[in-house]
């Protein structure tokens, strides 16, 4: 297990519900764990979303200081240094989607391969209309890593249509995310999918809860 | 493709809107819309498309005045302070006569207002907004399948009857992701002779214009486009009738808020509250009909909106005021709870709705 955990991908893949459910789980083992929300693109869902449940686990939580206060500025706390330069606790960074989100990484990356104990996933959704396939599930992993300097080092399969996902609809993906992983070299970590969709070997995520629904 | 895929609202307005013919998009980001462009700007050079960030809502109107002109599918998208600026281009498109989308999916305002969901642009999108008499087609979806089915049927609608047509979302229909089915690729049927896309020295010129200076002349056209307007009354008004058959009291509401109303209903009627809804799904032109013979059965309507109360101004009228029209409302980018449309009902009933 790396020190520092990137999750990043297109842009509605589902990286920020696996951050939250993965900082909680490094937390559930007794580490003491910090996740950044470095998302400068979308103001209106994220981890920050989740910070009352992952303060109360124990979770230190980074996010950007205007994100959900209806001020769209997207400005980086100065506090999200200490992710990538505090080495005594794991740290989980939910970064923005696509190259677009990915530009803000940029000014950590040094710290990131200088400590050199890290794990960059990309978390794919082929049923996003924009990364059906292998080739342009790719095509958006080349433009994340031309953005930020890093190189991807793993896969996270997290396809999913919402609330009407059924485990067929995952385990068809699996073969496609098996594809990516050869045609990259990428170890495919896990195939996702939320608590009550989950089966077999599929690693059961619980849902964020989104301010709209009650 | 006929399989379901997983969008975020703005998303697939994009992609449905290409999917319609669509090949020209202007636009200028502003939250929280700015994933319909981001989409154009990430599709449209791929498939042989335009994506123009213009230098402002304003320019960006006048190219889609531009490109409608040449008798070509043309969207722009927008949040309220951005509609607001293209209000001048709306106006001369409407007096040109020409079909072109836009899409304002709201924020709460007034002014510069803030980046969370709401439904006060609705006066702007059916009462005018730009000035002169006009109208524009203003379709409210509820779902991001709607998202996806309303655009295709936007440009449909504008094409067929020489119109503009609005898409008139909200911040949660943008932002929020639900599995869509994407209307198939087809291509635009309307025979366009007014287009100016050069004579071939075959036929007099077009001419695109809205400015007449006899006012004998610009009467008729007035005249003419409200023969147009009547068509459209009659035979384009859209809305979902929700447990009506035996309702005793009937919501209003569109878009997100009638999402809400829908949860509303069903704890109402666990409490045997005969509740139903009636969703407007076009505004304009506004679902009189069903309103009015509503309003001969139940006993009263609560109209359900984001803002501080607009379309209840339509359902006055519609209802011709036989009934009680109360209000339930947030503003300013809040959303009206289940709880509270609970308790504006119950109050309505104690209150001796009859």
């Amino acid at each position: 297990m790396k020190r520092v955990t990137l999750f990043c991908g297109h842009y509605g893949s589902g990286k920020t519900n696996i951050a939250v459910n993965y900082a909680l789980a490094l937390r559930e083992k007794g580490l003491e764990v910090a996740i950044g929300d470095l998302d400068i693109v979308n103001p209106y869902f994220r981890s920050k979303d989740s910070s009352d449940e992952l303060r109360a686990a124990g979770i230190e939580v980074i996010a950007l200081p205007f994100a959900n206060s209806s001020v769209d500025l997207p400005s980086l706390p100065s506090q999200a240094y200490s992710l990538v330069q505090n080495h005594a606790r794991y740290a989980v960074l939910d970064i923005g989607g696509d190259d677009r989100g990915a530009y803000a990484l940029g000014r950590y990356v040094p710290y990131i391969l200088e400590e050199n104990d890290y794990e960059m996933v990309y978390v794919v959704n082929f049923y996003r209309p924009l990364t059906t396939t292998v080739q342009e599930a790719v095509e958006v992993m080349g433009e994340i890593e031309t953005a930020c300097r890093m190189k991807f080092t793993a896969i996270v399969n997290n396809s999913n249509l919402g609330a009407e996902t059924t485990a067929d609809d995952v385990r068809a993906t699996m073969a496609k995310a098996q594809e990516l992983g050869r045609v990259t070299g990428l170890p495919v970590l896990a195939t996702t999918a939320e608590m009550s969709v989950a089966e077999g070997d599929m690693i059961p995520l619980k849902l964020q809860k989104r301010p709209f629904e009650a | 493709m006929s399989e379901k895929v997983l969008m975020k609202g703005n998303e697939a307005i994009a992609e449905s809107a290409i999917r319609s013919g669509c090949l020209c998009y202007f636009g200028y980001p502003i939250t929280p819309q700015t994933e319909l462009a981001a989409y154009m700007a990430k599709r449209m050079p791929k498939i042989g498309g335009v994506f123009l960030q213009a230098e402002s809502e304003i320019s960006a109107i006048n190219m889609v005045y531009g490109v409608a002109g040449a008798g070509k599918r043309v969207m722009t998208s927008s949040s309220s302070p951005g509609v607001s600026l293209k209000q001048e281009g709306i106006s001369y498109i409407a007096g040109a006569d020409l079909p072109a989308v836009i899409v304002n999916v709201q924020r709460g305002g007034p002014g510069l207002g803030g980046i969370q969901p709401s439904q006060s642009d609705y006066f702007q999108a059916t009462k005018g907004g730009g000035h002169g008499d006009y109208h524009l087609i203003v379709l409210t979806p509820s779902s991001v399948q709607e998202m996806a089915d309303l655009t295709s049927l936007a440009f449909d609608l504008a094409d067929k009857y020489r119109v503009p047509a609005m898409l008139l979302a909200d911040g949660t229909m943008g932002q929020m992701m639900e599995p869509v089915l994407l209307p198939e690729p087809h291509d635009v049927t309307v025979e366009k002779s007014w287009a100016v896309c050069g004579t071939q020295m075959k036929r007099e010129h077009n001419i695109i214009n809205s400015l007449y200076l006899s006012p004998e002349v610009l009467e008729k056209t007035n005249f003419e486009r409200y023969e147009r307007y009547k068509q459209i009354e009659e035979n384009e008004v859209r809305y979902e009738s929700y447990l009506m058959d035996d309702a005793e009291y009937c919501i209003v509401a569109f878009g997100i808020a009638a999402r809400v109303a829908k949860n509303a209903i069903t704890a109402m009627r666990k409490e045997g509250i005969k509740v139903g809804l009636i969703r407007p799904i076009t505004v304009w032109p506004f679902p009189v009909k069903p309103i009015r013979e509503a309003a001969d059965k139940v006993k009263g309507f609560v109209c359900v909106e984001l803002s501080m109360g607009q379309m209840i101004d339509d359902v006055k009228l519609a209802s011709e005021c036989k009934k009680p029209v109360v209000l339930c409302n947030r503003a300013g980018g809040m959303i009206p709870s289940v709880d509270q449309i609970i308790e504006t009902t119950k109050k309505m009933i104690e209150g001796g709705a009859r």
